[in-house]
């Protein structure tokens, strides 16, 4: 029990160190699986913090290649990345970062056909995407699997995130469904701050880090939201409703759904995947 | 209930500490472990981090030179 070598003691001292995570939570890190979906502005810092922290295994989904416009955001991948998939190029990171950190990499888009399948061998779930469509289906898919999950969105200056557990409040207990196809813009189309990426990531790997040692209150039936232009944050209480379309008493969403993408991501989707 | 030893006099802060707190995560609750180390940063960190972290201290003795022996119960 806690066998750890020196070099594992040496590289997780100041999580040791500390009174809530000590040898314990770093062997529960170590076993740890989680599932990063998307490697961009999300992803990047949540894929680093977390081989950094030395979780035991981390999943990539993400069918996408990495294009100039995303490294003004997407640390993990770098200038020599550009036209290389996502998935590799953040592998190589996390392991220049940690080697002990198993990758694997799921060189593909997160559908209604693959979610259930893909997050069956992962204890958490990131969701580090940039659109509602795969933001609803990954919550549908946590809720329905029981596993739980980070979800984080950015766009312009603001981000928001919450945690769920089984029993939280869930992504529709709030909102219903996605908006329509091309109702609210992208970070593609209205612009992201590049650092607020990072603001909002890092708060998803710590969530992922207290999920996993136990330390402290996770952000559940709480959303967190910040305005980087005034750095306000504020915190909003979330209710688990039993009137919820997918975890109330009657649901009425049963099965995983391929929400409508607005047409220019799928096209930019399209030309990525060539 | 049984007793544990640690040489930790050939270690540096906070290595002294990340060591003993893995000892001591692998002795049973009530167990002694008997950590040895030299006087200076280890002799005076050491004993108030492992009261700080909810360990009790039973006792500092010095042993010889600049070793001393700090004796904590899980």
């Amino acid at each position: 029990m806690y066998d750890f070598t020196e070099e594992e003691l040496n590289r997780y001292s100041r999580h040791i160190l500390l009174k809530d995570v000590g040898v314990e939570g770093q062997e529960r890190i170590r076993a740890a699986k989680v599932l990063i979906v998307g490697a961009g502005g999300l992803g990047a810092p949540v894929a680093m913090y977390l081989a950094a922290a030395g979780i035991g295994k981390i999943g990539i989904v993400d069918g996408d290649v990495v294009d100039l416009s995303n490294l003004q955001r997407q640390i993990i991948h770098t200038t020599p990345d550009v036209g290389r998939y996502k998935v590799e190029s953040a592998k190589e990171t996390i392991q220049a970062i940690n080697p002990s950190v198993e990758v694997v990499t799921h060189r593909d888009f997160l559908m209604a056909n693959n979610a259930l399948d893909i997050i069956s061998d992962y204890d958490f779930v990131v969701d580090g995407t940039d659109n509602f469509p795969v933001k609803f289906l990954i919550n549908d898919a946590c809720v329905m699997a029981g596993k739980p999950f980070s979800h984080g969105g950015i766009l312009r200056f603001e981000g928001q995130t919450f945690t769920y557990v089984p029993g939280s409040a869930c992504y529709r207990c709030t909102f219903d469904g996605p908006p329509p196809a091309g109702a609210v813009p992208t970070c593609s189309q209205a612009g992201v701050l590049g650092a607020i990426a990072g603001m909002l990531g890092t708060i998803q790997a710590a969530e992922t880090l207290k999920y996993f040692t136990g330390v402290g209150e996770l952000l559940t039936n709480k959303l967190l939201t910040f305005n980087a232009k005034t750095m306000d944050f504020r915190k909003i209480n979330l209710k688990r409703h039993d009137r919820c379309p997918l975890c109330g008493k009657n649901p009425t969403v049963t099965h995983l759904i391929d929400y409508e993408q607005a047409t220019c991501d799928l096209a930019s989707h399209k030309a990525s995947n060539k | 209930m049984a007793n544990h030893v640690l040489d930790i006099t050939n270690e540096h802060c906070p290595m002294t500490f990340v060591k003993t707190k893995l000892k001591l995560a692998q002795i049973a609750e009530g167990d002694t472990l008997e950590v040895l180390l030299t006087e200076g940063e280890p002799l005076n960190n050491l004993p108030k981090s492992a009261k700080e972290q909810g360990y009790q201290v039973l006792s500092v003795t010095h042993v010889e030179g600049p070793v001393h022996k700090v004796i904590i119960q899980k």
